[in-house]
């Protein structure tokens, strides 16, 4: 099990990114981390992944802990030997590596496995069976997507954190991600589901996580959140009105009055 | 034979002796842009100590097969070649072994100099490499103070004869050695370290993200890169090549800034821009110093050895990356 706690990260000494942020990954669990631009969401997954160095990031404070240890924060590779593996926002596949390739830079922290990982990613992405020795730069966006997940998978992970694995695809190639997320979480792994596409997140999450300037605002069960109409609210002015984006802040601040007005 | 002839004649073999230096020259070339395409490949960071760590290479072999072993060592060099008559299989013995021990050189100050450096900014450590070569080159010229140190190589400066024309055996080593660096260059990017290199040129963060240990790349490019500008320093001691056998005070240290031009026009980070860049270079150099010659008094003498920045900045004009470097990528 993930803990984050009480999570504060500064970038470049001043500029606060997340203040005080906790979630839970239950083992086994799909669990969604939704937010707007800047909320701060690959900002946790950078502070859990050990990549805040690269940033001139820093947690200054609250803690994250995994299977009740710390884990080793300036070394990212540790932290893929202890099981965890991140798909990064934006792919950042490696364009002028072969797939093949590209599926053996995820495997280092665990050659032992390879052969049988590599054979599991096959079988989860046949695509890229057709297209071993291509060069990934020419692969299609979705297929680039596929090949960043097997190659996270190349470590075979025990938690998977996905940085908004929806950016930027056809709504039939968001279909396929999130059923491949959703395989990938039957065959024993957790997730840690980031996303701006709520409505695909929570289609399949047991657990979600609202957050906003750095802290969670509101969260719950999959299902719950899916159905809250300030969620639907929420994220269907976001996508109308563009212009007027609304608060949760203001939200609960607008129920509450609502509240004590009855 | 008429006098035609005679002239048609000596023209073919002027022209195969004169390429044949060219593919030498290229050689030598060629294994020092290998070196510094491999470090910049790894770390970003154009190596300014190319220059120390290839001489230092060269003075290894010269104290292995010339003074009968390394100082520093409690027994001498049990693998000598004799002074008078040099073994070859236990010169090229020899000569293994030093590349493992320049590549050991270049792991240390990568380990002492670089390392500490990682996430800085890379002009810093550009700077860094410029002071490795300041703190490397008094050992050189100790070294090479006395007198200069022979690499007491088996075939010394004989050559073959082909069509009338001299092949010296030096160069047609150069060539092969050259051949044998770049294949191993070929095979080492394909290897798993050298997906590990291109993956960490490519996104040193995503790199990191799978867990490949940057560390490790950087490491694996001093070595590698040291050993082949050892490799290059080594071979063009071999005479005929200026350095006549030795490892010269004068024309060693400026070796490596001699392939500047090599590397800018191949690309920094392209091996292939290496070796074509280093033919290319070569050939013009060489070309033009023996078919322009009795231009002397107008070029100047010496024009020869400015063909190469010529060349160079016709190229850059072309292509500002290089013939093959990577479009988008490179800073320092
Ligand atoms: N490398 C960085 N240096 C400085 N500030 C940063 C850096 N990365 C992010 N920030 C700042 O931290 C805050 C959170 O950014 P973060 O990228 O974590 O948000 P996000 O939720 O992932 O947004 P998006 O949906 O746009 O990816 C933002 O205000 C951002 O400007
Ligand atoms: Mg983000």
């Amino acid at each position: 099990m993930l803990e984050v706690a009480n999570l504060e990260v500064v970038y470049n000494e001043v500029i606060l990114a997340l203040r005080g942020l906790s979630i839970e990954v239950p083992d086994g669990q799909i669990v969604a981390l939704l937010g707007s631009n800047g909320a701060g969401k690959t900002s946790t997954a950078r502070a859990i992944t050990g990549l805040l160095d690269v940033h001139e990031g820093k947690t200054t404070k609250g803690t994250v802990t995994w299977n009740g240890k710390q884990l080793p924060i300036h070394d990212p590779a540790a932290i893929v030997r202890t099981g965890i593996s991140q798909v990064m926002e934006g792919r950042r596949i490696f364009a002028e590596l072969s797939v093949d390739e590209n599926l053996i830079t995820g495997a280092f922290t665990n050659r032992s496995r390879e052969k049988h990982n590599y054979d599991r990613v096959m079988e989860l992405f046949p695509r890229l069976g057709e297209r071993r020795t291509q060069t990934a730069g020419l692969l299609s966006g979705g297929e680039q997507q596929m090949l960043a997940i097997g190659r996270a998978l190349m470590a075979e992970p025990e938690l998977l954190i996905l940085d908004e694995p929806s950016l930027g695809l056809a709504p039939k190639l968001v279909e396929q991600v999130r059923d491949v997320i959703v395989e990938i979480n039957q065959q024993g792994t957790s997730v840690l589901l980031i996303e701006q596409n709520a409505m695909m997140a929570l289609s399949i999450a047991n657990y979600g996580y609202i957050m906003e300037t750095g802290k969670v605002v509101m969260d719950g069960d999959g299902a719950k959140l899916r159905d809250d109409d300030d969620v639907k609210e929420f994220y269907l002015g976001l996508h109308g009105d563009e212009g007027e984006k609304k608060s949760f802040k203001n939200i609960k601040h607008y129920k509450r009055r609502k509240r004590w007005a009855s | 034979m008429s006098i035609a002839t005679a002239l048609l004649a000596n023209a073919g073999t002027t022209f195969i002796q004169t390429l044949v230096k060219a593919l030498a020259l290229g050689s030598v070339y060629i294994l020092i842009a290998l070196g510094f395409v491999i470090i910049f490949k790894g770390t970003q960071v154009l190596n300014f100590a190319a220059g120390a760590i290839s001489m230092a290479g060269a003075i290894f072999l010269a104290i292995m097969v010339g003074d009968g072993g390394l100082p520093f060592l409690p027994f001498d060099n049990p693998l000598a070649p004799s002074l008078d008559d040099p073994d070859l299989v236990l010169w090229l013995i020899n000569l293994v072994i030093v590349l493992f021990i320049a590549a050991l050189f270049g792991l240390v100050i990568e380990r002492i100099a670089i390392r500490p450096m990682v996430g800085q900014p890379l002009f810093a450590m550009a700077v860094i490499t410029l002071g490795i070569e300041v703190a490397i080159r008094p050992f050189n010229l100790d070294a090479t103070a006395i007198q200069a140190r022979t690499l007491n190589v088996p075939w010394g400066a004989d050559a073959w004869e082909l069509w009338g024309a001299q092949i010296p055996k030096s160069y047609v080593a150069a060539m092969i050695i050259a051949t044998i660096a770049g294949a191993v260059v070929i095979l080492f990017y394909r290897s798993r370290l050298g997906v590990a290199m291109r993956a960490v040129a490519f996104d040193q963060e995503a790199a990191m993200a799978q867990g490949i240990n940057v560390g490790r790349v950087f490491a694996i490019a001093w070595g590698l890169g040291a050993a082949l500008a050892a490799l290059g320093a080594i071979v063009y001691g071999m005479a005929p090549f200026p350095p006549g056998g030795q490892v010269s005070q004068e024309i060693h240290p400026i070796l490596a800034l001699r392939v500047l031009p090599v590397i800018v026009l191949g690309g920094l980070d392209s091996a292939s821009g290496a070796v074509y860049g280093g033919l290319i270079i070569a050939s013009a150099e060489v070309f033009a110093g023996e078919y322009l010659s009795q231009w002397n008094s107008t070029l100047g003498s010496g024009y020869s050895t400015i063909v190469p920045y010529v060349v160079m900045l016709i190229v850059l004009l072309v292509k500002p990356y290089g013939l093959f470097g990577t479009a988008e990528v490179r800073r320092v």
